[in-house]
């Protein structure tokens, strides 16, 4: 399944969000010798059959949301007491300091910002400054709370109006770990308990847009809320994670086209986590954030690497669906991820029906031609 | 990793392995057990049609609901007894064994020209009027030579699809 050929979207599809599925999976009807239409043609659904039995056993799907813990070392007389000595150290040692090393950065943050935030009212331009930085330092409390070893490679984003970024997206932590290093807005689903009390006021400093998965008219109005946030000269640089869904950082899944239609120039960011301590991909499905928070301050160091890759833009006669797929691509080769011809939404949906009808159709029209031939 | 709480055992491995014929090596049995407990998220002890359905590679299969129907819960000796048609190591009649079954809804051991075209109308949808389908269907019956109100039993099926090379294999992956 590789994404080499020529993706062309029909105007059926703008509706759908992505490109043609069809291009994914080769079709066994195509190779079919051509001929009169027999009765055994007709009977013989083994195609059809193997498809099906072949998703039950194992689908790409299911795949980029498997979490893979890192194999288990500890496994002989002399490995077992120096991974209980690790556990010992990890739980009573690093624990307790990296949640005071994070109370600490909560103390100093909320210290500087509060008043910074009440004080300043009438000096929006040095508020939003220092607004900014305590964030970016905030985050980096955060990231030091995990003993986080991340490397940056290529230049820094930089402040310009008409542009946004997007990266692939394996935890929340992903933006932390962004925000560390530069103050970027961000679009996000407004989550519930602390990690929502958190959206509402901290990084409603930052500049942020909510949205709810589940709304199908919230769509016009945060594309509305973009555009007019990229317009901005003041507002701070938009990040976005088009896949829509935390994914277990070998694959990728397909990016929505949102962020590729504001017209803008896109700057793809790509984050790759080395799993030699903690596998870092949040499985929502699995474990809350507060325990995926937890496991990654027990462990020894998230160490992984940011990539930030040339800007692109769309180029003459590309659809926003082919532009989104363009930089998935650079992004995923750059990452070393796979590319799956999937919807991270439909963790949460059915498919639409008209996946199905493609493959009717098709099959209709084959067998309608070899009807015709005597 | 399997969420179930309980694990294979040697003894529950060689039962399933009887129960397919021996369509699965040991090794794709473990496998297809943690694929089982995978998609049996509530850990109920069989997948439920909605659990099937998450997957949408599945989902967007024409025969999907036809199938789910053969799948209503299975448990895991059974699951693994439906996929052993789809083995390479099962043999011509058993893959046609599986197919006439598909066709064979209610289980009579006959199929009428009428459970032909409820598949037809699976995998052609709205795309062929039932008219058509009728027409076609009725067509190459005749060729072959049977009528319109003629049943099919399974032994018809061997013959017409016997000798065609079914090609009907998936692969188990194997850690």
């Amino acid at each position: 399944m590789s994404g080499s050929e020529k993706l062309t979207s029909s105007s059926s599809e703008l509706d759908l969000d992505r490109p043609n599925i069809e291009d994914y999976f080769p079709s066994s009807s195509i190779q079919e010798p051509r001929g009169k239409l027999r009765l055994r043609d007709l009977l013989d659904i083994s195609p059809t059959l193997t498809e099906a039995a072949g998703a039950i056993v194992d689908d790409s799907f299911t795949r980029c949301f498997k979490s893979n813990p890192p194999e288990p070392w500890n496994w002989n007389v002399y490995l077992f007491p120096l991974w209980c000595c690790g556990v010992v150290v990890r739980y009573l040692i690093l624990f307790p300091s990296r949640v005071i090393v994070l109370t600490l950065g909560w103390i100093v943050f909320l210290s500087s910002f509060i008043p910074v935030h009440v004080l300043l009212k009438g000096h929006d331009k040095l508020r939003k400054k220092l607004e900014r930085y305590l964030v970016e330092l905030m985050c980096s409390f955060f990231v030091a709370s995990w003993t986080g070893v991340v490397k940056y490679h290529g230049p820094r984003p930089s402040r310009r109006p008409k542009q946004v970024f997007v990266a692939n997206h394996t935890s929340m932590i992903d933006f932390i770990i962004l925000e560390q290093m530069t103050a970027f807005a961000v679009i996000m689903q407004k989550h519930p308990g602390w990690v929502g009390l958190l959206q509402s006021t901290i990084l409603e400093s930052v500049g942020c847009i909510w949205f709810h998965r589940s709304e199908a008219k919230d769509r016009e109005i945060v594309a509305r809320k973009l555009r007019e946030h990229v317009r901005g000269i003041d507002n701070n640089p938009l990040l976005i994670f088009p896949e829509g869904t935390c994914v277990n950082n070998h694959y990728t899944v397909m990016f929505k086209k949102g962020a590729f239609e504001l017209g803008c120039t896109v700057c793809p960011i790509a984050i790759k986590y080395n799993k030699i301590f903690v596998d870092a991909f949040w499985n929502s499905r699995k474990q809350s954030f507060t325990t995926h928070l937890l496991q990654l301050m027990t462990s020894w160091a998230v160490v992984c690497d940011v990539w930030y890759l040339e800007p692109q833009t769309l180029k003459v006669g590309e659809t926003p669906i082919e532009f989104a797929e363009r930089v998935r691509d650079i992004i995923s080769v750059r990452a070393g991820l796979k590319k799956v011809p999937w919807d991270g939404y439909l963790k949460y949906s059915r498919p639409s029906p008209k996946h199905r009808e493609q493959k009717q159709q098709s099959f209709a029209e084959s067998m309608l031609q070899r009807l015709q031939e005597r | 990793m399997g969420n179930t709480s309980s694990m294979l055992t040697q003894y529950d491995i060689e039962e399933v392995q009887e129960h397919c014929n021996c369509t699965f090596s040991q090794q794709e049995i473990v496998s297809l057990y943690q694929r089982f407990c995978q998609l049996d998220r509530n850990g109920g002890g069989f997948i439920s049609a909605e659990e099937f359905l998450s997957v949408p590679e599945f989902a967007v299969n024409p025969v999907s609901q036809r199938l789910l129907r053969m799948l209503d819960g299975l448990n895991f000796k059974e699951f693994v007894a439906f996929l052993s048609a789809f083995s390479p190591r099962a043999t011509t009649q058993q893959k046609i064994e599986f197919i006439f079954k598909v066709y064979d809804s209610d289980g009579n051991g006959r199929v009428a020209m009428n459970d032909m075209l409820e598949v037809l109308r699976d995998l052609t949808g709205q795309f062929i009027s039932q008219q058509q389908r009728e027409q076609v269907l009725t067509q190459v019956l005749e060729e072959a030579g049977y009528t319109k109100d003629s049943f099919l039993v399974l032994s018809d099926f061997m013959k017409i699809l016997g000798n065609t090379g079914l090609k009907m294999e998936v692969e188990v992956p194997v850690d």
